[in-house]
C-alpha cells in the first residue's frame, strides 16, 4: 500500500505495510540513565538467537569490548568515561600518583584499536583519536592529554570527578526504514508489530541494506554471506513473550511494550530528571516528526548523541527517493537527447 | 555549507562544565611506544592553528574547509561503510559502456554505419555480460542470486535495476548475435537464421538502446538512495555524471574500432559525454562544501583528478584527431579509461566518507542549528528539543 506519508513523516507503518488489523505497535524504550552496564542484555541476546561470538577481545574503550552493533552483536552497550565537577565532594583518584582519570588519553588510545567481529565491516576504528578524546572530557573538551605525569601538570586543583554513561543500543525499527526500503529481494519485510526483520532463507547477501541504514546498524556476516540484525525477538513477541534483552535487564533500563505507552512513560521520566537538576536528559528518537518518523527503539540520553555513537539528526535516505528518480530520469533523457544530436544533428 | 564555525564541545546546550583536566594547548601527544601510529597528527596541526587564532575554530587564513571539532563514540564511524568490493564500481562502469554502446549502436544502424554498428553491438553484449558477472560476484550468496527476482520494488533501485538488466541482457545480445549472420553458411539449417537474424537484430538492438538511458542513470540512484553522505548529498548530479561518462566511454568504443569515415558522430558524442561528465562531476567535487572533501583527497581524489584529465585529453584527441587512426584510437582509450576511473573515484569516495564520522555528526549538527536557529521556541526550553531528535 502506498500511502502519503510512505516514505516519509509520521505513519504508524504496520498498517501502512498492509495488516489491516494490526496488533498496536511495539519497541523498546532504553532509559539508560539506569543502565548499569552489565551487558546481561548483550548475553540474553546472544543465547536466546544463536549469535555467534568472536572471541575474547580487549579493545581499551572503557568496559566496551563489543565495539559496535554487528551482524554478531545486536545488542552493544556503549561505555563513556568523562570528568564532571566534583562539588564539594573530595575529588575522586585526588591525592593519589595517578592524578585525575585519563579519560581522554585512553579514548584516544582506544580509537585506534581494530578487532575482528566476524562481520563487514563490523566495529572500524576510525581516523579521529581527536574527536574519541573530546567526548571522554566532558561536555566541554579540554584539550588533547599531555604525555607527562598527570601528578606533574599545572590544573590539578581543580580536578574532576567522573562519571559514566552506560548505553545498550540496538536497531531502532525505524518507521521509515531505508534498509527494508532498498532490500531488492523482500528478505527485509514489517512485522505486523511494527518491526523489521530479515529472513535469513532469502537474503543472497546483496549488501545494500548495510550503507542504507543511518544508525550503522545491520552488518553482514564474512562467512555467512548474509545480512544479520535485530529482530526484536519476533519468536518471542509472537507468543506473547519479552524480548529477551528486556527480560535480562536488572534495572529495567531496557524496557518493551506498546511503543504509545513507552513514549508517555518516557516523557514522565525525562520530565522527572530534568526537574530534580538532570539538566543533560534528554529523549532521542521519540518523536515521530523526526527525519526516520521515530524509532521503534527509542532512548534516553545523557549527553548528545553522538558521543554515543548516534548520529545526531538521522533522515532516511529514502525521502529524496521520487526526487532522485526524478533527476535520473531528467539526465536520461538528456543523454537520449545527446545522442540524437549526435547522429541527426545539422552538421552530420 | 561550511564546517568552520562548529564547535562541537557545546558547554551551553549540554549544561555541565566540567572542573578540572589538563589545559588546553599542552604537549603535542607524541606517546612512547614507537610501534604506534602517531595519535593526533591532525589534531597538532588543529592546535597550532588555535595558538594563533583569537577562538576555537575560527581565525583567518585557514582553508575552505578547516577541520570541524565535534565528538563521538571513540571517533569511530556511525554509518556502517558498503561492504561492496570493486565489481561494484566495476559493474557500474560496464554498465554505462554497455548502455551508451548500444545506443551508438543503434545510431549506426539507422545512420548506416556497419562497422561502428558491428563493434557497439559486441562492446554493448560484452560489457552487460561484465555488469551481470560482477552484479553477482559481489553477493554474500552467488547462488541465490535469483532471489532478486521474487519482487520489482521502486523504493530499491537495486531491484529495479535488476529487471532493466534483466530486459536490457537478452536484447542486447541478441543484437550482437545478430553480427554473426554473414558468417552462417547460405544453405542448410542456418539458411533461415542467417535470414532472419539481421532483422532480429536490429529490433533487438533498438530495445537495447530505449532500456540504455535507464541503465545508465540508474545507477546512480543506486548509490545515491543510501546513508552515505557524500553518495547520498550527490543525487541531484550522479545521474549526469553517470549519463556523461556512459556516453563518453561508448564513444570511446566508436572511435577505437569504426574507420573514419563512419565515425563522424562517435567525435561528437565525445565532446557531449565529456562534457557532461567533467561538468557534473565538478559540481559534486566543489559543490557540497564539507561532502565534497572525500572526493578530493586520498585515492578518490587521485582517481578523479585522472579521469577529469582523460576526459579532457580523449575528447580534445576525437575532434582534433578526426584524420588520423591512430590519434583516434588512442582517444577512444583515454576516453574509455576515464569513465571506468570516474567510477572507481565516486565509489572510494563514498566510501571514504561513510567511514569518517565527521561527515556524518558535522553536517547534520549544522542542520539542526539550523532548525533551531529558526524555531520560534523560547531560548531557555530548546535544550532537550533540539538535543533529543
Amino acid at each position: 500500500m502506498v500511502g502519503e506519508n510512505s516514505l516519509y513523516g509520521p505513519l504508524d507503518p504496520a498498517p501502512d505495510a498492509g495488516y489491516p488489523d494490526a496488533p498496536a505497535r511495539m519497541g523498546f524504550f532504553t532509559d539508560t540513565s539506569i543502565c548499569i552496564g552489565c551487558k546481561a542484555c548483550e548475553v540474553a541476546c546472544k543465547e536466546w538467537n544463536g549469535v555467534p561470538d568472536h572471541g575474547l577481545d580487549l579493545l581499551g574503550m572503557s568496559f566496551d569490548n563489543t565495539g559496535a552493533l554487528t551482524a554478531n552483536s545486536w545488542r552493544h552497550v556503549a561505555f563513556i568515561e568523562q570528568p564532571v565537577p566534583a562539588g564539594q565532594q573530595s575529588p575522586l583518584f585526588a591525592g593519589t600518583p595517578t592524578g585525575p582519570s585519563g579519560a581522554p588519553a585512553a579514548a584516544a588510545r582506544g580509537a585506534r584499536t581494530a578487532i575482528d567481529t566476524g562481520t563487514a565491516p563490523g566495529a572500524d576504528p576510525g581516523p579521529h583519536p581527536e574527536s574519541a578524546a573530546r567526548m571522554a572530557a566532558g561536555p566541554e573538551f579540554l584539550g588533547m592529554p599531555s604525555s607527562g605525569l598527570p601528578g606533574r601538570q599545572p590544573g590539578r586543583e581543580g580536578r574532576a570527578d567522573m562519571r559514566w554513561l552506560m548505553s545498550s543500543d540496538v536497531c531502532k525499527h525505524c518507521t521509515h526504514a531505508a534498509c527494508l526500503d532498498v532490500c531488492p529481494t523482500g528478505a527485509l519485510f514489517r512485522t505486523e508489530f511494527g518491526t523489521v526483520v530479515v529472513q535469513q532463507d532469502i537474503c543472497n547477501g546483496c549488501g545494500y541494506c548495510i550503507p542504507a541504514c543511518p544508525y550503522g546498524v545491520i552488518d553482514q556476516r564474512k562467512e555467512d554471506g548474509r545480512a544479520w540484525k535485530c529482530t526484536l525477538c519476533y519468536d518471542r513477541i509472537g507468543g506473547g513473550l519479552t524480548p529477551a534483552c528486556a527480560q535480562a535487564c536488572p534495572t529495567q533500563s531496557i524496557q518493551y511494550g506498546p511503543l504509545d505507552e513507552l513514549r508517555e512513560r518516557a516523557a514522565e521520566r525525562v520530565e522527572r530528571l530534568q526537574a530534580s537538576g538532570e539538566s543533560t536528559a534528554r529523549l532521542y528518537g521519540h518523536d515521530p516528526n523526526d527525519g526516520v518518523g521515530g524509532d521503534g527503539a527509542f532512548f534516553l540520553l545523557l549527553d548528545e548523541p553522538e558521543v554515543y555513537g548516534l548520529p545526531p539528526d538521522p533522515v532516511v535516505t529514502t525521502r529524496d527517493l521520487p526526487d532522485m528518480w526524478k533527476r535520473a530520469g531528467i539526465a536520461a533523457l538528456t543523454m537520449a537527447a545527446a545522442a540524437a544530436v549526435a547522429f541527426f544533428g545539422r552538421s552530420a | 555549507m561550511t564546517a568552520g564555525e562548529h564547535s562541537a564541545g557545546d558547554g551551553r546546550a549540554a549544561g555541565r562544565e566540567p572542573a578540572g583536566g589538563e589545559p588546553a594547548g599542552g604537549e603535542p601527544v607524541g606517546r612512547e611506544s614507537a610501534a604506534e601510529p602517531p595519535v593526533g597528527a591532525r589534531f597538532r596541526e588543529h592546535q597550532a592553528r588555535r595558538g594563533r587564532g583569537s577562538g576555537a575554530g575560527r581565525g583567518g587564513g585557514q582553508p575552505a574547509v578547516p577541520d570541524a571539532e565535534f565528538r563521538s563514540y571513540y571517533g569511530r564511524p556511525i554509518l556502517k561503510a558498503p561492504v561492496w568490493r570493486n565489481d561494484i564500481p566495476a559493474y557500474l562502469f560496464s554498465g554505462g559502456l554497455a548502455a551508451g554502446s548500444s545506443m551508438l549502436a543503434a545510431g549506426a544502424d539507422l545512420t548506416g554505419r556497419p562497422a561502428m554498428r558491428r563493434a557497439a553491438r559486441l562492446a554493448s553484449a560484452a560489457a552487460i555480460g561484465a555488469s551481470t558477472f560482477f552484479l553477482i560476484h559481489d553477493l554474500g550468496r552467488p547462488k541465490r542470486f535469483h532471489h532478486m527476482l521474487r519482487v520489482a520494488k521502486p523504493t530499491s533501485p537495486m531491484s529495479m535495476g535488476t529487471w532493466i538488466l534483466a530486459l536490457f541482457g537478452p536484447a542486447s545480445a541478441l543484437a550482437a548475435v545478430a553480427e554473426t549472420a554473414p558468417m552462417l553458411p547460405q544453405r542448410g539449417v542456418f539458411g533461415p537464421a542467417r535470414r532472419v537474424l539481421p532483422v532480429a537484430g536490429t529490433a533487438a538492438g533498438y530495445v537495447a538502446a530505449a532500456m540504455a538511458p535507464a541503465l545508465a542513470t540508474y545507477t546512480a540512484v543506486l548509490i545515491a538512495d543510501t546513508a552515505v553522505p557524500s553518495w547520498h548529498e550527490a543525487y541531484p548530479q550522479l545521474p549526469f555524471v553517470f549519463a556523461g561518462s556512459a556516453l563518453a566511454s561508448a564513444s570511446g568504443v566508436g572511435l577505437l574500432a569504426a574507420p573514419l569515415t563512419q565515425s563522424g558522430p562517435a567525435r561528437r558524442l565525445a565532446v557531449v559525454g565529456a562534457a557532461m561528465e567533467v561538468a557534473a562531476s565538478h559540481r559534486i567535487e566543489t559543490g557540497m562544501g564539507l561532502l565534497s572533501e572525500p572526493y578530493t583527497r586520498g585515492r578518490s581524489g587521485r582517481l578523479l583528478r585522472a579521469a577529469r584529465r582523460l576526459s579532457v585529453a580523449g575528447a580534445a584527441g576525437a575532434v582534433l584527431g578526426r584524420r588520423s587512426r591512430l590519434v583516434s584510437a588512442v582517444s577512444g582509450a583515454a576516453l574509455i579509461a576515464a569513465a571506468a576511473l570516474t567510477r572507481f573515484g565516486i565509489f572510494e569516495g563514498g566510501v571514504a566518507s561513510a567511514k569518517d564520522p565527521k561527515y556524518t555528526v558535522v553536517p547534520q549538527r549544522q542542520r539542526l542549528e539550523r532548525s533551531t536557529a529558526m524555531s520560534p521556541s523560547p531560548p531557555d526550553g530548546d535544550v532537550t528539543e533540539s538535543a533529543g531528535r
